[in-house]
């Protein structure tokens, strides 16, 4: 595709990966991803990070076409982080925290994602979607317990008591699986609810936006930038975000009776784009895709022996970067779940815990991203008019801006419901359910981040001077002092005793808080943690 | 708990309405419209009572005996 002459080919070559040979005869594994994407791929490798081996089966041979889901959220930046790949995603993604809204030809309002300072990880990275799949893809592989199967087909399942069977297609042949777990990752159209012939209801918007990547160098700043009817687009909105590469994405909305391949056409969308950026700035095209988009999620993500992660259990519109997201605090909730069952350390309560964590998860998300797109595409001439009044007012009016709804960015849900949580008496910090706040630590003299220490296991913040503790089994205390001290962790700026609130809290392998302590009372510590797992 | 107050406390409600008319003197039906929406939205962050503001909308939607209020 081309548009105005812009010299030069696309920065990101994407990977061909090899299909393996279907094996010579029926095989039983204890883990089974279907889908290789962004969610498949980090169940993958935060179950190797904690030794546990799967099979992963994707349709196709390579990463997600386009840049797709770009915004990783501050806490998927410190779940990437924990994996490993934290670095390579800070070091390549363009950071930014601030976003503008404009109505018409006017600024109204403008918004600041991360106003506090004292954290590893930005409010906000972008990142094309097909990088992160590589890397990811990269770390799988090298942790020697994920077996990556291209254009490696699922054809049939049928659920067992005890797991599932699975016909596999490849293109040399087909073969059949036997997994006793079955981890569907396999998207809006998942294969896998299809089987089960599951209900995905919810809502359908009458609305269609163009999505284009563009390459070209521009002057905007790092900043997500959104326009309600401005004069280039009139009636309509505009939604500008940077990538890295000279990438930029731009998503334009077209109305319901949009024809879908028409605005496809390479010339169209270059005029558009043109309009938008004024003349002589050169341009190319990389990336064009119409989409019209749904709100609607399976009622539960547990099915027996089959766990339903990202669109495949649940299915947001973009504003608000709640899909990618949201599918990667799945994957982060399942994957020390599922991994204390193979040990025998837990019962399949944990594994319900999912369902009772993620579902209302989702209708946050849903909820959030429904109200974001009903302000963006009004249907009716009361939703216009409380729309356009907001913008009217917004641009001098404080009290209209928290009004204005471009999209309600992704923030990690807060579990604050779950039965895996031991209620507590404090008033402020982080209470259970809430992934831990990160704060800036020393260790030996060396600045770091407190996140950066948790482990892979239960950890027990003591904001005390190191001790001897009674502790139950895999759980590895941390102690957090004011002043530097051998063996603790030094908390210079105070942020860390003061995020959290109380004097010994007790966090999850995926770093969300479950109690907190006033004392180190060995009994009411070990029964905190075997009510998180699930035997409470 | 503030309720929503339906006592008649205007002092001069013809007064009012001759206010609010004239403010939509010369819009098409869009723009009154807007006008409305413009009016409620600075009246409901006036009031700031979730509550009450609830009340007042399911007034608005059944005005009749039907609202218990």
């Amino acid at each position: 595709m081309s548009g105005v002459e812009q010299p030069g080919r696309p920065a990101f070559q994407p990977p061909r990966y090899a299909s393996p040979p279907p094996p010579r005869g029926p095989e039983q594994r204890a883990v089974v991803i279907i889908g290789a994407g962004l969610v498949g791929l980090t169940l993958a490798l935060d179950l190797a990070r904690r030794g546990v081996a799967s099979v992963v089966l994707d349709d196709d041979d390579t990463v997600s076409v386009g840049s797709r889901a770009i915004c990783f959220a501050k806490r998927s930046l410190e779940i990437f982080c924990r994996l490993g790949l934290g670095e390579a995603m800070l070091a390549k993604g363009v950071t930014w925290q601030h976003g503008r809204v404009f109505f018409q030809d006017r600024e109204a309002y403008r918004f600041d994602l991360l106003p506090e300072a004292g954290h590893e990880c930005p409010a906000f990275i972008n990142l094309q979607q097909y990088y992160a799949e590589a890397w990811l893809v990269e770390a799988c592989a090298a942790t020697g317990l994920v077996e990556l199967r291209w254009k490696h087909r699922l054809a049939e399942m049928s659920p067992r008591p005890d797991g599932a069977t699975l016909t596999v297609e490849t293109p040399a042949g087909g073969y059949v699986l036997e997994a006793d777990w079955l981890l569907a990752c396999d998207g809006a159209r998942s294969r896998v609810r299809e089987a089960l012939a599951l209900p995905f209801t919810g809502r359908a918007f009458r609305d269609r936006f163009l999505i284009a990547d563009v390459v070209m160098q521009a002057e905007f700043p790092t900043e997500r930038w959104f326009w309600f009817d401005p004069p280039f687009h009139p009636g309509q909105s505009v939604l500008l975000h940077k990538q890295p590469d000279d990438l930029w994405r731009i998503d334009f909305q077209l109305g319901w009776e949009a024809d879908p391949e028409a605005e496809r056409d390479p010339d169209r969308v270059t005029a558009r784009v043109r309009s938008m950026l004024g003349p002589g700035v050169p341009f190319r095209l990389e990336w064009v895709s119409v989409y019209s988009f749904r709100c609607r999620r399976l009622e539960r993500f547990v099915h027996g022996r089959t766990v339903f992660l990202g669109d495949s259990a649940h299915q947001v519109s973009p504003f608000g970067a709640r899909g990618g997201n949201g599918g990667i605090q799945d994957a982060d909730n399942l994957g020390w779940k599922l991994a204390a069952v193979l040990r025998g350390e837990a019962g399949e309560a944990l594994i319900a815990s999912y369902d009772a964590e993620r579902v209302p998860a989702a209708a946050e998300n849903i909820l959030h991203s429904t109200r974001s797109t009903d302000f963006i595409s009004p249907k009716t001439p009361a939703a216009q008019a409380y729309r356009d009044a907001v913008l009217d007012l917004a641009e001098h009016h404080a009290f209209a801006r928290p009004l204005v709804n471009s999209g309600r960015l992704s923030r990690p849900a807060v579990l604050a419901g779950s039965p895996l949580n031991t209620p507590d008496g404090f008033d402020h910090g982080a209470g259970p359910g809430t992934p831990a706040p990160d704060a800036p630590v020393a260790q030996e003299g060396v600045p770091g981040w407190l996140l950066r220490h948790l482990g892979a296991g239960f950890c027990l913040l003591v904001f005390a001077a190191p001790r001897p503790l009674d502790l139950p089994p895999r759980v590895t205390p941390l102690f957090i002092t004011p002043e530097p001290m051998r063996g603790a962790l030094h908390d210079h700026s105070g942020l860390a005793a003061a995020r959290f609130g109380a004097p010994a809290v007790l966090l999850r392998p995926d770093q969300h808080v479950v109690a907190r302590f006033l004392t180190l009372d060995a009994a009411g510590i070990a029964a905190a943690h075997d009510r998180a797992m699930g035997r409470g | 708990m503030p309720r929503l107050n339906t006592t008649p406390r205007l002092a001069d409600p013809d007064g009012l309405l001759e206010a609010l008319l004239a403010a939509h003197q010369g819009l098409d039906e869009a723009a009154s419209r807007r006008l409305d929406a413009r009016l409620v939205l600075i009246l409901a962050n006036h009031i700031g009572d979730a509550e009450v503001l609830r009340a007042a909308i399911a007034l608005a939607a059944k005005p009749g005996p039907e609202s218990g209020l």
